[in-house]
């Protein structure tokens, strides 16, 4: 065991969990003022839903030891993380870091994949319906395709008893395919079950309500991105460094490419569009983030604000309403990133490989592509099926009364802002009428005629009543 | 006694207090308020969907004035709020029957 290696894992894995809170600023912005916590609340759901699953069957499916064909990993092997547990000499390591740390990071990563999903149904999702879903989506989509594109494991005798893609060569270093091409499939799956918004591409209204907090969201998205690329190294070494630059120069020549489009196209550079743009080059950047030289991370990143920018606008054309662009970011980007390995993979890179530009041929490209669009199609059909399913058995979409309203006030009794004081209704902890604050106790003879008054003797009297 | 509501652009209001002030107003009321006359509204751009939008931001300005002021407040605002293109707003006058200060309980001008 290597106690840098470890603390660095440690620390990346933290920031990792960062993205899932940064995720729901980011998405919480981007939605309309009365169902933005509802919008926060499917990441923060989908986090502790996933937190726990992952702990009890997740990683024994993403990393045990293969049960069928390279597609899933032995459900009981590691159940509630059985066997893992020792903090002593025989501790079980995943090369200088301790497995449970390796269960961790790992960890981390499912939680955000699965609250990604959820940008695609903005405003109008039941929210027990979406925390079903994003369950059964964890175990029966995320759990085996992270085995299949991250599990490279041998038994001793040098047997590989992996997941198929790692078998055949695809290279996603932080998982292009395994979270973003997989959680944009699902979220244009879901956004064709749902239907679309009421005033979707005509309500002014459904721009976004907070474009600083978008801002902020995407600051904290990719600062926790450090950590999910760099440390997919699992150690504190070169490979790391190497990753970590090239994890912030694609986003922002991503930031550049988006803004020229959008003058271009528009008019105008925006803020939303340079967070768009960071988040463009993140999500393209994540596989192939070892295997490129910067300069050609440059050229990805650029090529990736660019396609993304135009990509958004098809939910428009093609009509599905995938509120908060998770295909046109997610889905477009990690094809863009996945792909572009197979063009532009360097050899001298820490996780080589060799591009078609490098005189490798269609092979790798070939590879890739296998992995992209396996990925996308499995986790389409799955996540159609489940959503359909869910649909027919409890709903999953609310009322049009309850999404004029917003879902904020009726699925969760909040609202997210307040302005100014409410004097109608009244506080009552407990369910009881809380007593009149100091000064606004009238004795009767006080009383001047008035309506307002005598309401406030009223809740008063009935404070004492109920203490 | 008139009031005064004057619904102008947001950015003037401070020229526009500025301008009430040094003629002497020693009160007045503000809220920020939305919608459009002639000029209608504007387009918003998100992620290159366009977003058209009616009712714009405009301040709302209410003065209570004498009789003899009214004209020349008006005439305050309308010069400190004008920058001659479509949206400066618009003001108007209506009769007010009584006014009274909370605090002492004086009527009329007094209150003023």
């Amino acid at each position: 065991m290597n106690a840098g290696d470890t603390a660095w894992v440690l620390v990346s894995a933290a920031l990792v969990l960062l993205m899932s809170p940064g995720l729901a600023i980011f998405y919480g912005g981007m939605t309309r003022v009365k169902s933005m916590l509802n919008m926060m609340m499917m990441s923060f759901g989908a986090l502790a839903v996933i937190g726990v699953l992952w702990v009890v069957v997740g990683y024994s499916i993403s990393f045990g030891n293969d049960a069928f064909a390279g597609l899933f990993g032995n459900p009981f092997q590691f159940f509630g993380l059985h066997g893992l547990l020792s903090t002593g000499k025989d501790m079980p390591l995943v090369g200088t870091i301790p497995e449970i740390v390796f269960v961790g990071f790992e960890g981390v990563f499912a939680t955000v994949t699965v609250a990604l999903v959820s940008g695609a149904i903005a405003d109008r999702a039941k929210f027990g319906s979406w925390m079903v879903f994003a369950a059964l989506w964890g175990v029966l989509v995320y759990f085996p395709v992270a085995h299949w594109v991250f599990d490279g494991s041998r038994d001793s005798a040098g047997t590989f008893i992996g997941g198929w893609l790692n078998h055949i060569g695809l290279i996603d270093f932080a998982g292009g395919t395994a979270v973003e091409v997989n959680a944009g499939a699902a979220g244009l799956a879901l956004a064709i079950v749902l239907g679309k918004r009421i005033g979707f591409g005509k309500d002014p209204n459904h721009r976004p309500h907070n474009l600083p907090l978008v801002m902020l969201g995407c600051g904290l998205l990719w600062f926790g991105w450090f950590g999910f690329n760099a440390g997919s190294a699992l150690a504190a070494n070169g490979t790391a460094g190497y990753v970590w630059i090239n994890t912030l120069v694609a986003p922002c020549a991503a930031v550049l490419s988006w803004l020229l489009v959008e003058k271009l196209r528009d008019g105008h550079a925006t803020s939303f569009g340079a967070a768009s743009g960071a988040i463009a080059g993140l999500v393209a950047i994540t596989p192939s983030c070892a295997s490129l030289s910067p300069l050609w991370s440059i050229v990805l990143g650029a090529t990736a604000g660019a396609v993304s920018a135009l990509a958004v606008g098809l939910k428009y054309r093609f009509g599905y309403d995938d509120s908060l662009d998770v295909v046109g970011v997610h889905l477009v980007g990690g094809i863009v990133g996945t792909l572009f390995i197979g063009l532009a993979a360097s050899p001298g890179a820490p996780v080589g490989g060799k591009g078609l530009f490098y005189g490798g041929g269609f092979d790798l490209l070939g590879r890739q592509a296998l992995g992209t669009f396996s990925v996308l199609g499995y986790s389409f059909l799955v996540s159609l099926a489940l959503g359909y399913a869910i649909k027919a058995v409890m709903g999953f979409r609310v009322s049009k009364d309850v999404e004029e309203v917003g879902v904020d006030l009726a699925i969760h009794a909040e609202t997210a802002y307040h302005s100014g004081s409410s004097s109608a209704g009244g506080f009552h902890p407990l369910g009881r009428p809380g007593p009149v604050p100091d000064g606004l106790e009238f004795d009767d003879d006080e009383l001047l005629p008035g309506h307002h008054q005598r309401e406030l003797v009223k809740s008063g009297s009935g404070g004492e009543a109920g203490a | 006694m008139k009031l005064i509501t004057a619904i102008v652009r947001p950015e003037k209001l401070d020229s526009i207090r500025e301008g009430l002030e040094s003629y002497g107003v020693q009160g007045l009321t503000v809220s920020s308020a939305s919608g459009y006359g002639q000029q209608r509204g504007y387009t918003e751009v998100y992620r290159g969907a366009e977003y058209s939008v009616d009712l714009l931001p405009k301040a709302r300005i209410e003065v209570l004035a004498t009789d003899e002021q009214t004209d020349d407040i008006l005439d305050v605002i309308i010069t400190t709020a004008n920058t001659g293109r479509a949206g400066d707003g618009k003001v108007w006058t209506v009769d007010v029957h009584e006014a009274i200060r909370v605090r002492t309980g004086e009527r009329g001008a007094a209150a003023i």
